[in-house]
């Protein structure tokens, strides 16, 4: 990206915001006007007293294009910050065992107690995924020499350890049929009231935009952060709470999305360098869009039946991981 | 005398693992079978064939791989090299339909798909053996994120299948431990076979290229050949066992690496039978507790990934202290 000397660079970057936002826009129009049930947008403002157009709009296709958009900004942004904290380029929530440590939670708990409301199965799935995260973390400590390949490798197999544990249970429990539809992202069942967690999600993602200067300086490391006078735990602590909260709140509502957070900072990384609070923006932006763009390829590709998002994001998305894995290891 | 004891101990240890092996096969048999003899022993029989050969191309596969790659952290399994089977089958399916996979035609598509499944694996394996200086970490992380690929277009296509053909596809993919498809098993026992002389003729060759390739191209080792023939004998050994049991992740990784610590060896005449006997150990063994011991119905391959990830995790961390 080419940034004239004059010119104020955070400025220019953010009037460039419009383009990707009008982007988005469109595609949330296409995504709400895609689907079996007959609509069109003409319909809700024909003369006819057609209560079912609106109603088809406010209760299925509004949320699920916004469960969309929530999942796929806030999910980016949370790579975002775990590249940061880690400081490593191929980590995002699952690639670290969060995810699986979320879907572990949440499988206890519908075990334990299944009458407790969502909102208290995405705390302890929240807790359960900080819990995996941390365990990443110190896993990550105790590796000395690091090579970048290597942390992300730790990550998966963690994960796999987690699933694996979370199927043992679920295999006692005949369960394994519900995890299945649990691990694989999948927006089909969004509907009205099945999605608000979300906001919470955003919530924390606005949190962590706040802090954004701090977690640049907190990707420079340890040493150059207690320097300039600030926390680096509390900082770190705060990072993985966010994370492990946007996490939970995704999973609990679709399910899992792989490589998104991976992929959306990787490319923003490329075009914008690495300040958090000018790339911020982008990455959210970005994320919202390549999650809608990926859902409709899937509503659309086998119409009227649906590919879930999960498995269309996991071809697409591990197209673009090994593109920029390797494009990167030419450039270096 | 220390020199003494080392060269002893590696037969010693296969003794032992021979020893714990048929008494593993022997209780698989012969425990809770309650007087019906002929119903029973038949039926196990099949089954324990099927482990057994499943164990034979894990290892042989797993320690071969290895040694080619000159690594001990990478496995065909880790490699991705089972989703790829996965998703040649599924593509097979979905592209021809039910007319071709038949039962009549099992054997044809089972040749036809390991041939297609060996030229993938030299296309996408033969740059990470031809030499250069590349990351061993970014060759399996693109590995797993490779694996993650095939599964995801797999499911993709299992999607978009005819259910009555899913029903075929998933009965010869995912089959689990417990039911082994010994309708595949005349066809595999004979390929493996086949294939093993393969691996007979060049067993000699195996030692020298692990010590670089550098050194076995000096010592008169026709190193392409020996790789691309290697290939084909992994991808056919992975192939089988994929067809029989299901993917494992990790049993590769486990049986090999205890292989090299358990006999303290590099020599491939001990190191080989000794995976080999680990995974008839684990595999068998683990069944047996799993089916009688604990009448537990999880699969076994879950436990395997369990201790085979916990055991990849010790590894990495530990080499990365090196």
């Amino acid at each position: 990206m080419l940034i004239h000397p004059g010119s104020n660079p955070l400025t220019s970057s953010y009037r460039l915001l419009l383009l990707p936002t009008i982007f988005l826009l469109a595609l949330s129009l296409i995504s709400i006007s895609i689907g079996v049930g007959d609509f069109s947008f003409s319909h809700l403002w024909a003369d006819n007293d057609d209560a079912d157009v609106w109603q088809l709009l406010v209760i299925s296709r509004l949320p699920r294009t916004l469960a969309l958009i929530l999942s796929g900004m806030t999910l980016a942004v949370a790579g975002l910050i775990m590249q940061m904290l880690v400081r490593n380029r191929f980590v995002e929530p699952s690639t670290a065992g969060t995810i699986e440590s979320a879907t572990l939670g949440i499988l206890l708990v519908t075990l334990i107690a299944p009458d407790t409301p969502v909102f208290i199965k995405m705390l302890v799935a929240g807790a359960f995924s900080m819990m995996g995260t941390l365990v990443f973390m110190a896993l990550l400590s105790r590796v000395p020499l690091r090579s970048p390949y290597l942390v992300p490798l730790i990550g998966l197999v963690l994960g796999g350890v987690v699933l694996a544990c979370t199927t043992f249970v679920a295999y006692r429990f005949d369960l394994v049929q519900s995890l299945h539809a649990w691990t694989i992202g999948d927006f089909s069942g969004v509907l009205q009231g099945r999605y608000e967690l979300l906001w919470i999600g955003l919530l924390l993602a606005l949190l962590a935009c706040f802090a954004a200067d701090r977690f640049t300086v907190a990707g420079m490391g340890e040493a150059f952060t207690t320097n300039l006078g600030l926390n680096h735990r509390a900082l770190t602590l705060f990072g993985l709470l966010v994370v492990s909260g946007i996490s939970a709140t995704v999973v609990i509502t679709s399910g899992n999305i792989p490589f998104l957070g991976l992929i959306v900072p990787n490319i923003v990384s490329l075009l914008f360098g690495d300040n958090m609070r000018q790339s911020i923006p982008w990455v959210a932006l970005l994320g919202g869009t390549f999650v809608l763009l990926c859902d409709i390829i899937g509503r659309l590709i086998y119409y009227p039946y649906e590919i879930p998002i999960g498995t269309v994001v996991g071809v697409i998305g591990s197209i673009l991981f090994l593109t920029i894995l390797f494009g990167r290891r030419n450039r270096a | 005398m220390l020199k003494n004891i080392l060269h002893t101990r590696p037969s010693f240890v296969l003794l032992l693992l021979s020893v714990t092996a048929v008494i593993c096969i022997i209780l698989f048999m012969t425990l809770g079978v309650k007087g019906q003899w002929d119903f029973a022993l038949p039926l196990r029989a099949g089954k324990i064939a099927a482990l057994i050969l499943v164990a034979f191309c894990i290892g042989i596969s797993a320690v071969v791989f290895q040694t080619i790659s000159h690594n001990r952290i990478l496995t065909p399994g880790i490699m991705g090299f089972d989703a790829l089977y996965i998703l040649i089958e599924t593509l097979a399916l979905f592209v021809f339909g039910l007319n071709i996979s038949g039962h009549i035609a099992t054997s044809g598509m089972f040749v036809l798909e390991v041939a297609v499944m060996t030229g993938f694996a030299c296309l996408l394996f033969y740059s990470l053996f031809s030499g250069g200086v590349r990351s061993l970490h970014l060759i399996l992380l693109a590995g797993i994120v490779f694996g993650l690929m095939f599964r995801s277009l797999s499911a993709f296509m299992i999607r978009i299948i005819d259910p009555n053909e899913f029903v075929i596809l998933q009965d010869r993919l995912f089959a689990s431990f417990n039911q082994v498809n010994t309708s595949l098993l005349v066809i595999s026992i004979v390929t493996v076979a086949l294939t093993s002389m393969i691996g007979w003729r060049l067993r000699h060759q195996y030692d020298v290229l692990s010590l670089g390739r550098d050194i076995a191209v000096n010592l008169g080792v026709p190193y392409k050949r020996t790789l691309m023939l290697t290939l084909v004998l992994i991808s056919v050994f992975v192939s089988v066992s994929t067809a029989l049991v299901g993917p494992v992740l990790f049993l590769g990784l486990l049986v090999s690496n205890l292989a090299y610590t358990l006999t303290g060896s590099d020599k491939h005449r001990y190191t080989l039978p000794a995976a080999v006997l680990l995974g008839v150990v684990f595999l068998v063994g683990g069944q047996t507790l799993l089916e009688r011991v604990f009448e537990l119905t999880t699969p076994l391959s879950v436990a395997i990934e369990f201790i085979g990830g916990l055991l990849f995790i010790y590894l990495v961390t530990r080499k990365g202290r090196v």
